[in-house]
């Protein structure tokens, strides 16, 4: 193309800025408050969510014993003696270990004297700090640094805590809660993390709060999740500030009803230095808030600002990064609802897919807003305050706060499974007695009518038997103790059995 | 003259199954065979007449009803609600060579049950004799699995039980030659009368439901990591929890996609394994979804049982559990050939583990074998023909000579 060409289109372009421009200036603008007015009446539903149960809900209280580990002791040792209930206080000093707990009902608190914490160091060598999948789990007060992999990770499991607690310079994650239900991330302190400081995955009913993440390629990242609020967080300095996802090829597929409010999103311009092949690994240095194939986000009276690509970006899959293979997720953000928001000098020094964005519109300037692909039912109010591009056609929104939504968080935590007590019996017989058990035949073991003969009205006879087997019988192999059956289970397996007409 | 006798028997069995392989079928007459009334192991029959699973896991709970991720969660839905009568039917057809184009193979001949329901083969040998593409799956746990081959292109058991039936490197079956077959045979006429009171015919959804139905008997739930999983922390070694550790953390990853409590999260991943030489490269889910992205995607294998099924992955590239284990150590893509441009997914990247992770990795994976609901083999079969197939019979004899053999020695050495 000749110089005279060049000139001439940008003319053209420059013309037309130049009418958009004091032609938007021009109509006047939709000025909505938000002090008053409709608040979003749509959100979470206890009444329609299947996973609750309608059977009262007896939960342990935290009244076991209180286990205390000094320096130089173990904290791992110390949830292995420990019993549902009770509560791990760990005294300043340096814990070079990698903590499981796969029990319910275990609180690890670390006790902070004079300002010195309990401080867990992976020392680059270890994999994870904290490891959990037992429900109502607790961990607060904690310094962890130096892990391989993540800070403190969940699995599974529900009602959730994981409070003041420091992590720097840990590997993947900082606080990694998945595939859970009801959990709270609050008042953490959070930097040096190659992918998400904060990362909740896969899991519902979730409040992620006042927390400092920053110096970390992703801020906060709410992924494949539904119910979650993110609010009253300082969130700076990261690549990507606050994250809601949904990444394919996972198995749970859908990221929706998230409210995203009163954080401080501010200066997000750290290099990406992310994983090969990470999601994350996308996000262009200064994004504020990233919206990817995730339903039904809200953004409200946050400050974003100084966030060089852009303050808040909303994409699909099949506009931005490597695209979806996974033909169950759905790869368009749709219905997001953009409220009033506080949003100063971003955009300053975008990248060149942002200024093609905007010249389509032919706008040029500091973008505040971005939104490209095919999602649908958007809404905004007070556009005219944002430098924006592909929200035209978003309607305005019929409500303009959330004030109607307090918390997702549950009233009741979530109850672990009820089982009818006349059932333990019957499912741990069929499910495990059975592999060598037939009421009349000759199997692995004798045959369950031989049993009866001989316990008849004895079933805490087969129960002490069937934890501590002795060989009987010349002509059968010895039977392995059932001794992982708690007592109880082995008693009502017993009765069963006992029971046992065919 | 015990040692003469055994002799003799062997050599008249090992005789008579050489002669029946591809040989016209001797059907058994009906009488000797019926259907059970009850049950498999772990299965209660209900008021209705079906078998419905059983197992500790139903006292778990877990998010959106998907049974994936920690130690105490719950299973996802399964197939199950089958009569004793389909299962037991499905069991005689899947062990029977008759269903095979000339009675030479069964199912079980490349899933056979002491292989971990899979064969020893890189890749598995068809009615041709030849290798197929693809390694046999297991077929542990398929009850509770929503997408079947590797490449994931079946949705149901059913329907992908008519894949390997009428693929002619396969079975080679066709579905005409397979009713006539069946049909030649009395005792299936009157199976499947029990089994299907309805429509009392021998049809192909009525084989390959009941070929379903034995299958989704298939339950490995009570391993030791199992009784780990329930609370029992003594079941594992130090080592093993140390290998469970490494396994779901987030620097080896195994259990993003191998998550618990199937060791599977039944979704297509592209993790670049490498291919045998040679053979041209294996483009997997590409086709399936008819999307670039799942270019040399597979499904997530369940990890139940998976110390018995070597060698591994689609292909069966990797030999063993070591080796498989060390694939995912050695970086992002090293195996892609250089003209392929895959989509590797996320999960795989660089752990740098040490080597005594890995090792640790491969004893904890050991934790996961339980075959206690390993399904009796039948002792003969309608069709007459040896269960499984010849070749299996003659190494199962041969087998049993061996042991006779060896019994017969030392007792001699004892004498002497």
């Amino acid at each position: 193309m000749s110089k005279g060409k060049i000139l001439a289109v940008v003319l053209i372009a420059g013309a037309f800025a130049v009418g958009n421009y004091w032609g938007g200036l021009n109509s006047a603008a939709v000025i909505t408050s938000s002090s008053g007015g409709a608040s979003f009446s749509g959100g979470y539903d206890a009444a329609k969510d299947a996973d609750l149960s309608t059977e009262p809900v007896v939960i342990e209280e935290m009244a076991g014993e209180v286990r205390v580990v000094n320096d130089g002791e173990s904290i791992m040792a110390a949830v292995k003696a420990a019993s549902p209930g009770d509560t791990i206080q760990v005294m300043p000093g340096t814990y070079h270990e990698t903590v499981y707990v796969d029990k319910e009902n275990i609180s690890i608190v670390g006790v902070i004297k004079e300002g010195a914490r309990a401080t867990m160091d992976g020392k680059g060598v270890l994999n994870d700090a904290v490891l959990y999948s037992g429900n109502n789990f607790l961990i607060e007060n904690m310094k962890i640094t130096g892990y391989k992999g993540n800070g403190i990770m969940g699995q599974a499991g529900n009602n959730f805590i994981i409070r003041n607690n420091l992590i720097i310079d840990t590997g993947v994650y900082g606080i990694f809660p998945q595939l859970g239900k009801n959990g709270i991330v609050d008042h953490n302190i959070i930097s040096g993390i190659e992918d998400a400081a904060i990362y909740v995955g896969m899991s519902d009913n979730i409040l992620v709060a006042y927390n400092d993440v920053f110096e970390s390629v992703a801020g906060i990242e709410i992924e494949n999740s539904r119910h979650a609020i993110v609010e009253n967080n300082y969130v700076h300095n990261n690549t990507g500030g606050i994250l809601a996802f949904v990444t394919p090829g996972l198995p749970i597929k859908t990221t929706y009803d998230v409210i995203i409010r009163n954080n401080f999103v501010v200066g997000n311009n750290h290099a990406n230095f992310a994983i090969p092949g990470s999601t994350v690994g996308m996000i262009p240095a200064g994004s504020g808030i990233v919206i990817w194939a995730g339903d039904d986000v809200i953004v409200e009276g946050n400050i974003i600002s100084d966030n060089k690509t852009g303050g808040i970006l909303i994409a699909g899959h099949n506009d931005f990064g490597s695209g979806s293979n996974d033909p169950d997720s759905e790869p368009n953000s749709d219905r997001t609802m953009i409220l009033d928001n506080f949003m100063l000098n971003n955009g300053y020094d975008t990248i060149d897919d942002v200024k093609a964005l905007l010249l389509t519109e032919l706008k040029t300037g500091n973008a505040d807003i971005l939104n490209v692909g095919s999602g649908v039912g958007s809404c905004i109010i007070n556009r005219h305050r944002y430098v924006t591009a592909g929200v035209n056609d978003w309607k305005e929104c019929d409500f303009t706060n959330t004030n109607d939504i307090k918390t997702y968080l549950l009233d009741k935590p979530v109850p672990p499974r009820v089982i009818d007590k006349s059932e333990t019996g019957k499912i741990a017989y069929l499910g495990v007695c059975t592999g060598c058990h037939t009421y009349t035949d000759r199997m692995i073991g004798p045959p369950v009518n031989i049993i009866q003969a001989l316990y008849m009205d004895n079933p805490e006879g087969i129960a002490e038997y069937i934890a501590n087997p002795t060989k009987k019988r010349d002509d059968y192999p010895e039977m392995p103790p059932q001794n992982y059956l708690d007592a109880e289970t082995r008693l009502a397996v017993a009765k069963y059995m006992l029971s046992r007409k065919n | 003259m015990n040692k003469l006798i055994v002799l003799c028997f062997s050599i008249i069995f090992t005789f008579s199954y050489s002669v029946t392989a591809g040989e016209n079928l001797k059907p058994h007459s009906g009488s000797e065979f019926s259907l059970t009334a009850k049950c498999p192991p772990s299965f209660e029959l209900i008021e209705n007449g079906t078998c419905k699973l059983r197992n500790m896991y139903q006292f778990y709970n877990s998010v959106q009803g998907r049974g994936l991720g920690g130690t105490q969660t719950s299973l996802p839905k399964h197939r199950d609600g089958f009569t004793p009568a389909q299962i037991d039917l499905g069991r005689y057809l899947f062990f029977d060579p008759a269903l095979s184009k000339d009675n030479s193979i069964s199912c079980a001949s490349c899933h056979q049950p002491e292989k971990g329901f899979s064969d020893d083969l890189d890749r598995s040998i068809g009615i041709t004799g030849e290798k197929v593409g693809r390694s046999a799956p297991t077929l542990w746990n398929v009850a509770f699995l929503d997408k079947f081959f590797w490449d994931g292109r079946a949705d149901t058991l059913e329907e992908q039980a008519v894949g390997p039936l009428f693929d002619s490197k396969e079975m080679g079956n066709t579905p005409e030659n397979l009713l006539n077959t069946l049909n030649a045979i009395p005792t299936y006429i009157e199976m499947f009368k029990v089994a299907y009171p309805q429509n009392g015919i021998i049809t192909v959804a009525n084989i390959s439901e009941s070929l379903a139905a034995f299958q989704s008997s298939l339950i490995s739930l009570n391993s030791r990591y199992d009784q780990y999983a329930h609370g029992y922390h003594e079941a594992l070694n130090k080592n093993e929890i140390k290998g469970l550790n490494i396994f779901r953390s987030f620097v080896a990853r195994c259990a993003e996609c191998h998550q618990p409590p199937l060791f599977t999260n039944n979704q297509i991943a592209v993790i670049g394994t490498p291919d045998p030489i040679g053979m041209p490269f294996d483009i997997g889910a590409e086709k399936t979804f008819n999307n670039k992205k799942n270019r040399g995607g597979f499904k997530v294998p369940t990890l139940r049982n998976i110390a018995k099924t070597a060698p591994y992955m689609h292909s069966g590239g990797l030999k063993d559990l070591r080796e498989a284990t060390e694939f995912y150590n050695k970086g992002r893509g090293h195996a892609v050939p250089e003209d392929e441009d895959l989509l590797i997914h996320w999960h795989i990247w660089e752990p740098e583990l040490q080597d005594e992770e890995i090792d640790l990795i491969v004893e904890f994976l050991q934790t996961l074998t339980d075959e206690s609901l390993t399904p009796q083999l039948p002792n003969s079969l309608p069709s007459g023909l040896p269960v499984i197939d010849a070749a299996y019979a003659k190494n199962q004899i041969q087998k049993q000579q061996k042991q006779q053999q060896n019994i017969n020695t030392e007792s001699g050495d004892e004498d002497e």
